[in-house]
């Protein structure tokens, strides 16, 4: 043992009630490097740093920080021993200023010292290279400067260890190089990072080395310079991963879905979709590409029912949607695959059961003369299950809560598309899924272009779009800037268009 | 070990709670608890009359803690249960002050109008909610007070007979008070009341378990926003929530000032509708949880008189016994907090012992 960790976690047992969430893992951290914690959803990469943080307790195994045995029973033993986690969800108090939230809980005398915590702040900032401004409120800052407020709050409790609890699931594309560029910084000024993450590219870009973590045991452990991403992803998943989609030529029909001139205001009140004007014909997938918040969520929530529409129409079959209640708009055919699951897909407090009928309990045959028929409605979930592949403790009765975010993927995708829909709309699918479950829910929509549905994919993914759509249509301040076929682009191109520029312009 | 406590569970904590904070008050007095608890007991139970006042009591509560229940599982707090209640009594009242008929059918209206009074009195914050998004627990307070002066100009202009604080006493027929039921019960308060109030413990849990009603009100509870995404109509359901709750309410007035009392007093807001809120609570809003803790905490009022004839310890301490119980429901994370850190010292014990072997 001539290697320098900084941490190691061997032999450690964790066991919940009917689980165990990690069997037997060692992972080890060198002195000044990323690993990355790779593993699917569920796969015990969370419960794990968990016990590294103090928040759980480990059954069996050892933890050693700088080569010397130590307990850890609460987050405060962890930070003592310089480990810091910047978690997914923030811990930050909003109508505080980043300095406030920085020096929050460990105050020291009674008398604040703001000025000289400012101070020390803005020193430290410098060093890393995280440009905060430490007198900012955090409402008003952007959530990637928000992540770097964690980091800093780290930093300044002199953390050695950073462990990063999925840190690019809220980031802009252009926010996780910023991220990135940090990390390297960090890792430059003598830190070590433990990266958790199921996204290949990030653990490509910026990790050392990567532990594979499958069903709470290790996998294994490699250099990342001599991995491809294929055998990572294959690693994780245990078995082998297509990253293209397998797809025939689309065989597009009739129109199903019209938007004509479409204008719909955003929050402010101002118009942010601007005579908008789009159509999804039967049997193909146009995708609608752009940077997050040029007008995507104004057309989907006015196509959908969710936002009132000022001028313009929804045709669905030729039927005028846009001013009728969202359950007719499902009678008429729509179905809807909603941006956030939790928000506005699924009842986290119902069971599959009752989440899968949501739209349709109201009629024949999961209800008669207003009272419930338990057993369609358990047979109807239980067809889901088996079709999608829902993953789940108890089957139908499993509260929706406890499934994992694929799962919960997976029953909403089954509960839209088992409506038979005419028309499908589809917005960010897959976004914080793991790669087995992005692969399947592509697979699904493919499915459901090939038999005759029209669907319109929303992302801003740009490779999602790409992969699965036969039409791009690009939309930037909330104008349709072109509509191309996506055989005949590529991702600069779209890239591009996305900025605003136009086809034949600029070049 | 279970992590996490089932509700029911954590109600009886806090009941046991309660009961013990109860014991250390009257140690504190100079009492011996133990004689104390049992007149306490022995007050609401020892004879049929007893547990006859215990169910009469708990009568009305049964119909406030629906109330709130009911409106809570749609995700709205139902502070207005007293305004609707004593509306729903006075429209009872007046009908049966005023209209002469056969008793059947008296009974008859004066529960349809109960109903229809206290209905009136919760769509109004309703129909603010849905329309003007006006809090509810601002709107019914309000409308708690607009009830309260109604009934005081009402029943001073209108229904007052000798007295000026009351309205007229009804006709024994005009009562829910039936005579084989006095009797059954020895002479106590119980009335035809209990079978309205086990009726609707029925008929709420039948809405809530096997209806489509039932299924959009808690989908709206639990997640308005993937509820409208869904296609429920969000604000009909805000507004049909906040009407039965009201109906449930004007039926605990129409049991409460027409059967366990044969009169309205003005000025006073029926404390029952806030005890609604307890026992919603400690029920943890289910039908049957409702049922049980209103038959208790009926015990634990129709006791305290006993308790504090029998010994030196005043009803006070039954009053209190039950705030506490309210104070640790309404904590109950902090109980589950408790069990948790319990749980862990027991968890780091046990690592530690393993590590040993």
């Amino acid at each position: 043992m001539k290697e320098n960790y900084i941490v190691e976690m061997l032999n450690i047992r964790k066991e919940f009630p009917g689980v165990v969430a990690n069997d037997d893992i060692t992972i080890q951290l060198k002195q000044g490097e990323i690993l990355a914690l790779l593993g699917e959803n569920g796969a015990g990469k969370s419960t794990l740093m968990s016990i590294l943080f103090g928040l759980f307790h480990l059954d069996k195994g050892i933890i050693k920080v700088k080569g010397k045995e130590v307990r850890i029973s609460d987050p405060n033993d962890a930070n003592n021993l310089g480990i810091g986690m910047v978690h997914q969800h923030f811990q930050l108090v909003h109508n505080f200023t980043v300095t406030e939230n920085i020096i929050l809980g460990m105050e020291g005398s009674k008398v604040l010292k703001i000025k000289e915590a400012s101070k020390k702040i803005k020193q430290i900032s410098t060093q890393y290279g995280l440009d905060i401004d430490p007198d900012k409120k955090i409402e008003d800052i952007s959530v990637g400067m928000q992540q770097r407020v964690e980091i800093l709050k780290m930093l300044y409790r002199n953390a050695e260890v950073l462990i990063f609890d999925e840190p690019t699931a809220v980031l802009t594309p252009q926010e996780i190089i910023d991220l990135i560029q940090i990390m390297r910084n960090l890792i430059a000024e003598g830190k070590s990072i433990i990266l958790i993450t199921h996204k290949l590219k990030e653990i490509k870009a910026v990790a050392d080395r990567c532990t594979v973590i499958r069903r709470g045991k290790v996998i294994g452990t490699v250099n990342v310079k001599e991995t491809s991403e294929a055998k990572m992803a294959e690693m994780m998943v245990g078995r082998e991963v297509t990253f293209t989609v397998d797809k025939e030529a689309s065989n597009p029909g009739k129109v199903i879905l019209e938007i004509k001139n479409l204008s719909v205001l955003n929050t402010q009140k101002t118009l942010g979709l601007k005579d908008f004007s789009l159509a999804v014909r039967a049997g193909e997938i146009v995708g609608l590409a752009g940077v997050d918040g040029n007008g995507q969520t104004e057309l989907v929530e006015a196509i959908t029912g969710l936002r009132k529409v000022e001028s313009g129409s929804i045709l669905l079959n030729d039927k005028d949607l846009s001013h009728v209640s969202i359950r007719e708009r499902h009678e008429s055919g729509l179905s809807h695959i909603p941006e956030d699951r939790h928000k506005h897909g699924l009842v986290l407090e119902f069971t599959i059961a009752e989440n899968m009928v949501l739209k349709e309990f109201y009629h024949a045959p999961f209800s008669k003369n207003g009272f419930l028929n338990p057993e369609e409605i358990k047979k109807h979930a239980d067809k889901i299950i088996s079709l999608f592949d829902v993953r789940s403790g108890k089957g139908n009765a499993t509260l929706a809560k406890n499934l994992s975010g694929g799962n919960q993927q997976k029953a909403i995708v089954g509960r839209e598309v088992s409506s038979n829909p005419e028309f499908l709309i589809a917005v960010q699918p897959t976004r914080g899924l793991d790669v087995g479950a992005i692969e399947y829910i592509h697979k699904r929509l493919i499915e459901q272009r090939d038999s005759g549905k029209a669907v319109l994919l929303v992302s801003l993914e740009l490779d999602e779009i790409l992969d699965l759509s036969d039409r791009i249509a690009v939309i930037n301040h909330g104008e349709l800037i072109d509509l191309v076929e996506a055989g005949e682009t590529n991702e600069n191109e779209v890239g591009l268009m996305m900025a605003g520029i136009k086809r034949g312009e600029g070049q | 070990m279970k992590k996490e406590l089932n509700s029911a569970t954590k109600s009886i904590i806090a009941t046991l709670l309660g009961l013990l904070a109860g014991a250390i008050l009257m140690i504190s007095i100079g009492s011996n608890p133990f004689e104390g608890f049992s007149y306490l007991f022995k007050g609401g139970l020892m004879n049929i009359e007893r547990i006859g006042n215990s169910i009469a009591t708990a009568t009305t509560l049964i119909l406030t803690g629906l109330s709130v229940a009911f409106a809570f599982k749609t995700g709205l707090f139902n502070i207005g249960v007293s305004g609707q209640m004593i509306i729903g009594g006075l429209c009872a009242t007046i009908i049966g002050l005023k209209v002469d008929m056969a008793r059947p059918l008296l009974l008859f209206v004066m529960l349809l109008v109960a109903i229809l009074g206290g209905a009136i009195w919760g769509i109004i914050p309703g129909l603010l909610k849905a329309k003007f998004n006006v809090h509810e627990v601002v709107s019914t307070i309000m409308m708690n007070w607009i009830a309260l002066w109604v009934t005081y100009y009402t029943v001073q202009t209108f229904l007052k007979d000798v007295q000026e604080t009351q309205s007229a006493d009804l006709q024994i027929y005009a009562q829910l008070k039936v005579p084989w039921l006095t009797e059954l019960f020895n002479g106590s308060s119980i009335n035809l009341g209990i079978f309205i109030a086990l009726l609707a413990v029925i008929f709420v849990k039948i809405i809530l378990d096997k209806t489509t009603l039932g299924f959009e009100l808690k989908a709206v509870g639990f997640n308005k926003e993937a509820a409208r995404c869904n296609g429920i109509a969000v604000n009909r359901n805000v507004i049909l929530s906040m009407m039965i709750a009201g109906a449930l309410a004007g039926l605990a007035g129409l049991t409460f000032y027409t059967g366990f009392a044969k009169n309205i007093q003005i000025g006073i807001l029926p404390s029952q509708g806030f005890d609604g809120i307890a026992v919603a609570l400690l029920g943890v809003t289910s039908p049957f949880g409702v049922l049980i803790a209103s038959l208790f905490f009926g015990v634990l009022h129709t006791g305290k008189g006993f308790m504090s004839a029998m010994t030196d310890i005043p009803p006070q301490i039954a009053d209190t016994i039950i705030a506490i119980i309210i104070y640790f429901t309404a904590t109950s994370l902090l109980i589950q907090r408790v069990w948790t850190k319990i749980l862990r010292k027991r968890d780091n014990k046990k690592t530690e012992e393993g590590g040993k072997n």
